[in-house]
């Protein structure tokens, strides 16, 4: 039995490729997948189909992901990932993914960081219609009793003992009902929002409290420093709403209004690629000029967007404009900010997705895998689907009824007003611009805290060291203090934590990147 | 500003339905239900409009976007999203309920499994490749929309949960099957559509004028009829 904890993308991928190979498996998730974080996904996904005309390969999808992530990630990892992109497309094309397309063939549209045209769509709305198309394939398996659903029930405990996972145990949302359940375990539990509450574009189901869990237990994380801001968002009730990279792709360019004149500064500082430059870059570009004395606000300029592009490719963007803002992009200019959008560091895992611990697996957005310093767009969703899809094919079978259940029992929560105060210092010691001064500050906020027992008030910790450490400026960690990339930080952070008397002591380290292997070499 | 809000709650495992009120004061123009109840939720302590001492109020939400679906609920007595609902659209007071057609669980959540379930029960899923199609692909966005959120059938006048009509929420996601499916794995889908969606429907529409995606019913349901039951070409 294979249980598996997240019903995203990741987590419904390798249910459904367990199910494909007879393998049956638990699905848990705090709410059905139509309430995954993976639904509002807007852009696309990438892949090398060069339908395009452009001669595009996996070669220089390669590049670009490793260019994209400063050379952070993996080399061998990358390159199964972009090889396999193809592939994976072509499933979703079978399981009748409504994507945009020309003919029989599959249209692409241009992405940040990326040279050629290589990201599939669905208007605006890619993640949802992909989510539609994997709920209804992953049905099929529920109905053949290979898939078992647990659709409100939330990860308590991993059951992990010697370096070795024998389970989890799981509650019942509803009744508040605990069940330990033996098996090995795929974490496909998503990002770190709830650390953010509120300054996402994400859900509130991604409350950080997997990962919390896991980090207590023993399982090693890496790169937590590093968090992606996404440079156009909106502000709505409760959260922050993203405007899709998709809008730039099809022609939208980022301006700041400076003494009354539109100053298009993505352009002007790199012509190549302009507003297409990698996130990390143009939200640092964005920041900087924002806070520049003379300037008025970053808007999004989109008003020379073809009607046909708007209805054909990019409506529901439209619509969002007009019901937040009561502004039509289409005629005129969208006022954005940059806010916190995904998280590249996560779960530490090999290429095959195993973790440090026997019988733990980690794909998707909880994993630090595949997206080194900085994210493509577009390569999260591939990153989820191929990431689920390799867990289940590696995870060894493991049969047992009852786990061997943990001696002690985890402190993970924090009573609102300190969970607030953890939020508001770690949201200003990870700023788009970061220096010592500013972490430890922050630091020493949360040691005022006090409780060293608390596993949350840990993790939280453990962001603000990683970032601490990483003394030089690499995709999404820019330290002003340390503007310059340094060859001898060409390294993957590690996190691990210990319990010593109750209170947790984490320790910061750096690895070296794998090399490329002769097996993976193009 | 100020509002009142009126709250059908209920504990777990409870049968007693009673209403709570709270007050919140908001300065936000767009601030919706949805934040009204993340807020009250956070107080410490938690009084209610009488400053009696209050459990937190369940209720579920995830994307805060209107794009999942989870935090359907009865407000002032229509089914609608809480992320979608602006408390200044509302005056004063504003009254939560949890959906009617489910088992409530708890204040405002209830049990949507039945759903679920009935999608299960009318084997939606394709058992052979499907046949996307550029001239398709409008219909196929439209029918891959759906929240399963239950808002349509909430005011649907021929749905019951565990009847053999399943409503809106199964029509949907079907007429992408009746448009996308081979031409041998056709007929049971259209089969299924027949028998579960349009042998039960009066076309009365209020489920397209609720949904609170936007999705236009009607269209899929023209051709989802015209392709399963009428037989005519797919478009
Ligand atoms: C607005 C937005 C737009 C995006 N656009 C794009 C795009 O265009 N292209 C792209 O490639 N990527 C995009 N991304 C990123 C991408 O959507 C995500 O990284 C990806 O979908 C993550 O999938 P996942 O399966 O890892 O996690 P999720 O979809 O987040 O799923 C997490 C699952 O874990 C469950 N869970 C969480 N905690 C617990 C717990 N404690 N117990 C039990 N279950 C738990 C949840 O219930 C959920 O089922 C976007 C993200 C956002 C927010
Ligand atoms: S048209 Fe009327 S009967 Fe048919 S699904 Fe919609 S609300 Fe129900
Ligand atoms: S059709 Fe609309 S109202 Fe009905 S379940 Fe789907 S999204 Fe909700
Ligand atoms: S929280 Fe997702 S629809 Fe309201």
């Amino acid at each position: 039995m294979i249980n598996i904890v997240g019903a995203g993308l990741a987590g419904l991928s390798a249910a459904i490729t367990a199910a494909q190979n007879g393998q049956e498996c638990r699905l848990i998730s705090k709410q059905p997948s139509e309430r995954a974080q993976s639904v509002l996904a807007e852009g696309g996904i990438n892949a090398a189909l060069d339908t395009m005309g452009e001669n595009d390969s996996p070669r220089e999808h390669f590049q670009d992901t490793m260019r994209g992530g400063v050379y952070l990630a993996d080399p061998n990892a990358v390159e199964r990932l972009t090889k396999n992109a193809p592939e994976i497309l072509l499933w979703l094309s079978r399981l009748g993914t409504g994507f945009n397309m020309q003919g029989d063939k599959l249209l692409l549209r241009k992405f940040g960081g990326q040279k050629k045209k290589r990201t599939a769509f669905a208007k605006s709305s890619t993640g949802k219609i992909i989510m539609t198309a994997l709920i209804d394939e992953a049905r099929k398996y529920e109905a053949r009793g290979l898939i078992h659903r647990y659709p409100h029930h939330e990860l308590c405990d991993l059951c992990i003992k010697n370096g070795r996972c024998s389970g989890l145990v799981i509650s019942d949302i509803y009744s508040g009902k605990i069940l330990p359940l033996g098996g090995a375990v795929i974490l496909a539990c998503g990002g770190l929002n709830g650390f953010f509450e509120g300054r996402t574009t994400g859900t509130t189901q991604n409350d950080g409290t997997a990962a919390v869990i896991a980090l207590a237990r023993g399982v090693e994380f890496a790169d937590l420093e590093f968090i992606q801001y996404h440079p156009t968002t909106i502000g709505i009730s409760g959260k922050r709403c993203l405007i899709s990279e998709a809008a730039r792709g099809e022609g939208g360019r980022l301006f700041a209004r400076i003494n009354g004149e539109r100053v298009y500064f993505m352009e002007e500082k790199y012509p190549e690629l302009g507003n297409l430059m990698p996130r990390d870059i143009v939200s640092r570009e964005s920041y900087m000029i924002k806070n520049r004395a003379d300037c008025d606000g970053v808007f999004l300029d989109m008003t020379s967007i073809s009607e046909d592009v708007w209805s054909g490719k990019l409506s529901d963007l439209r619509k969002e404009c007009i019901y937040y803002l009561s502004l039509d992009p289409a005629k005129e200019y969208i006022p954005v900010e940059p806010a916190i959008h995904y998280f590249m560091g996560g779960i530490n895992t090999d290429i095959d997705h195993k973790t440090n611990i026997e019988g733990l697996y980690a794909a998707g957005e909880c994993a630090a895998q595949y997206h080194g310093a900085n994210r493509l767009g577009g390569n999260s969703m591939l990153g989820a689907l191929y990431g689920g899809k390799t867990a289940a094919l590696n995870i060894p079978h493991i049969n047992e009824d009852i786990p061997e259940l943990p001696d002690d029992k985890l402190n993970l929560t924090l009573s609102p007003d300190i969970e607030e105060e953890t939020e508001k210092a770690l949201y200003d010691g990870l700023g788009i611009v970061r220096n010592e001064k500013n972490i430890l500050g922050s630091l020493e906020r949360l040691e005022k805290l006090g409780d060293n027992t608390n596993a949350r008030l840990a993790f939280a910790k453990a962001i603000l060291k990683c970032a601490l450490e990483r003394r030089e400026s690499r995709g999404a960690h820019f330290r002003e203090d340390n503007p310059e990339t340094k060859e001898i930080f060409k390294k993957t952070t590690i996190v691990k934590a210990e319990r010593k008397n109750g209170e947790y002591i984490t320790d910061i380290s750096f690895r070296d990147i794998a090399e490329k292997t002769n097996e993976n070499k193009a | 500003m100020k509002i009142r809000l009126d709250i059908l709650r209920k504990k777990f495992n409870e049968d007693k339905q009673y209403t709570q009120s709270f007050e919140y004061e908001y300065s936000d123009a767009g601030a919706t239900v949805a934040a009204a109840l993340c807020d009250i939720n956070k107080r410490e302590p938690l009084l209610d409009i009488n400053k009696a001492p209050s459990e937190p109020i369940r209720w579920e939400c995830s994307c805060l976007q209107k794009k999942c679906g989870a935090c359907a609920m009865l407000i002032n007595g229509y089914p609608g999203l809480a992320c979608d609902a602006k408390l200044s659209e509302y005056g004063d007071t504003i009254s939560l309920a949890p959906l009617k057609k489910f088992p409530q669980i708890a204040d405002l959540i209830v049990d949507r499994q039945s759903i679920f379930d009935s999608l299960k029960q009318i084997e939606l899923w394709f058992n052979e490749n499907a046949q996307p199609n550029e001239k398709r692909a409008q219909l196929i966005h439209e029918a891959s929309r759906c929240l399963q959120c239950g808002c349509c059938l909430e005011v649907c006048p021929n749905f019951y949960a565990d009847g053999d009509f399943k409503g809106m929420a199964a029509a949907v996601p079907l007429s992408r099957l009746v448009s996308e499916a081979s031409e041998t794995e056709k007929k049971r889908i259209f089969a299924e559509y027949e028998k579960h969606f349009y042998a039960g429907c009066g076309k009365s529409l209020s489920c397209r004028d609720i949904c609170p995606a936007g999705i236009d019913t009607e269209y899929l349901m023209v051709n989802s009829n015209a392709a399963a039951v009428w037989k005519r070409k797919r478009r």
